[in-house]
């Protein structure tokens, strides 16, 4: 649906150039949920508009559903946009319009025909939850329904594609739940690609079912959700992914326990997709001689499935807590012994 | 009883002129709002970083802005001389003095638009953008409704300007309150004239303030 082939966007500042995107090449399919997550000034702005072409690469081609958007020029890049809806940050609605008027810009736009504008837009508020608030304006509404309205405008035209600029991060947590879930909807219900840029970490685990981690305006690591979780290879990753499975006092809070467990080892154990569903640690009580002490643990929901980290006292004998180690690794859990009294 | 507290109104002449202050205010209005909104526009349109980046364009637009807003009006009028006799065949009148009204407040109102624009959230216009728009487009959906209570209090702020404006241009034979109250008033020392022409302009000025108010809280939904 979107192949972007060694994109380069470089900026002219009064200081010197600025590249913002340094040779980027992605793959995005169809029908999917992809996630660029990074931290401010990575760059995943500049990205994300020159899917639509609101910036224009320096170099490199940027396909999206068959056009070059670095090359299309006025009517025809106007039309090209009408198939690619996008979402703010900030919302960007028009306050001298109510919900419904803001809803129908987009199909003022395309020409659509009054009457059909009407339907369309009595269905879309539907769809995004707004019944009853159709004549409000922007001023009148909580921050999650701008949002709803910002999506249903984005999807008026029946895009291929829709582009979320940091579309919950002026969210409270418990609306951009409820605006992520509405995303996932939209994706199953309309089959619409999904290309998000974040910088929360919970955005990526909760809808993405691909992501890439973007630093210095380079795609440093890209993949299955689960996968880049599971096997995280930049530090970048690490530090993101450590973000959202382990609490910052984890660490410190299990090392605070080592002098209270003089014998055996305090391991962690990861645990991704299938593997977190199994009742591994009655297993190993049952087959190894060995004590299993739960010290901490945190399992996260992906859209693709569950991801967690347990962290666990062993006891017995040495030969015996090895075994049972080898046991736990066979089960597709990854475990990495973190403190060793044996 | 009024006619001894002010022996020297004559109210028809009174009325006269009040007309041809409203005529001259109105059309004067008008055609700034116009001419200062395509100035505005332009003006916003060339800066850096907006849809028809031109710094050519630019610096021509606000050097001509800039100049006819600096200069005095009474000034302004004399300079305009020539102009307004080819254009309009006389000097006298208040024809003869809106060419010099409307130079005189279009670029302040230009300037007013500009910033007014300005104020507008960049990420509406990139949002309309996105979905497609063109420029004129988001001219027309855009910048002048999402601008549009700014615009009003910005044409009321200047139609108060110009009521004064007129009354100066009355001074070299516009007609209108101003001419009258110079005439009449100053010249031939009826100082009752005066104070009812005076009278008569505040009115003019508090009701456009009045409407100017009403109509900007109505259409400002923010």
């Amino acid at each position: 649906m979107i192949t972007l082939e060694q994109v380069t966007k470089v900026y002219q500042a009064a200081n010197g150039a600025v590249t913002a995107v340094d040779n980027v090449s992605l793959e995005i399919r169809e029908g999917e949920i992809f996630g660029i997550i990074g931290y401010s000034g990575a760059g995943k702005s500049s990205l994300i508009r020159l899917l639509n072409g609101l910036e224009k690469p320096t170099s490199g081609r940027v396909i999206v559903a068959g056009r070059d958007m670095a090359r299309v020029k006025g009517r025809e890049l106007r039309n090209a946009r009408q198939e690619i809806g996008m979402i703010f940050q900030h919302f960007n609605l028009l306050w001298s319009r109510t919900v419904r008027e803001n809803i129908a810009f987009p199909l003022e736009i395309a020409g659509v025909p009054r009457e059909e504008r009407q339907k369309r837009v009595d269905e879309l508020i539907q769809l995004v939850g707004l019944t009853g608030r159709e004549e409000a304006y922007p001023s009148q509404l909580s921050g999650g329904q701008k949002q709803r309205v910002g999506i249903a405008r984005a999807l008026a035209n029946n895009p291929k594609v829709l582009l979320c600029d940091e579309a919950t991060s002026a969210l409270d947590p418990q609306t951009t739940d409820a605006i992520l879930d509405l995303l996932v909807d939209i994706n199953k219900r309309l089959g619409l690609t999904i290309v998000l840029i974040t910088h929360e970490m919970h955005v990526i685990r909760k809808i993405c079912d691909r992501v890439a981690v973007m630093e210095s305006g380079k795609i440093v690591e890209q993949g299955d959700v689960l996968h880049v979780f599971r096997n995280p290879q930049q530090p970048i990753t690490k530090r993101f992914v450590k973000q959202l499975v382990e609490p910052e006092e984890t660490e410190e809070a299990v090392s605070h326990l080592f002098g209270h467990y003089p014998n055996g080892v305090i391991a962690q154990l990861t645990f991704v997709g299938a593997a977190a569903g199994q009742p591994l640690i009655t297993q190993v009580v049952r087959q190894f001689a060995v004590d299993v002490n739960i010290l901490q643990g945190k399992i996260s929901q992906t859209h693709q499935g569950a991801y967690g980290v347990l962290f666990v006292h062993i006891d017995g004998a040495a030969d015996e807590i090895g075994r049972a180690l080898d046991y736990i690794q066979d089960q597709q859990v990854a475990v990495e012994v973190i403190h060793d009294a044996r | 009883m009024l006619a001894n507290l002010l022996p020297n109104v004559q109210w028809e002449t009174m009325w006269a002129a009040t007309v041809e202050t409203l005529y001259m205010t109105g059309m004067a209005v008008a055609a700034t709002f116009v001419l200062g909104v395509v100035l505005g526009l332009l003006l916003f349109l060339t800066a850096k970083g907006n849809l028809w980046e031109n710094r050519l364009a630019n610096t021509v637009i606000a050097a001509f802005v800039n100049i006819f807003r600096s200069i005095p009006f009474i000034i302004l009028i004399i300079l305009l001389i020539p102009f307004t006799k080819w254009l309009v065949g006389t000097m006298l009148g208040a024809n003869a003095a809106l060419p010099a009204l409307i130079i005189g407040a279009a670029p302040f109102y230009a300037r007013m638009v500009e910033i007014a624009l300005r104020e507008i959230d960049k990420g509406v216009i990139e949002a309309a953008q996105a979905m497609g728009a063109s420029t004129w487009t988001i001219i027309w959906k855009v910048l002048l409704p999402e601008s549009l209570p700014a615009l009003v209090s910005g044409i009321t702020v200047t139609a108060v300007s110009l009521v004064g404006y007129t009354a100066m241009a009355g001074v070299v034979g516009a007609g209108g309150l101003g001419n009258l109250a110079y005439l009449e008033g100053f010249q031939r020392s009826h100082n009752d004239v005066t104070f009812v022409a005076t009278v008569l302009v505040l009115v003019i000025v508090f009701v456009i303030q009045w409407i100017g108010d009403i109509v900007t809280s109505k259409i400002d939904k923010r």
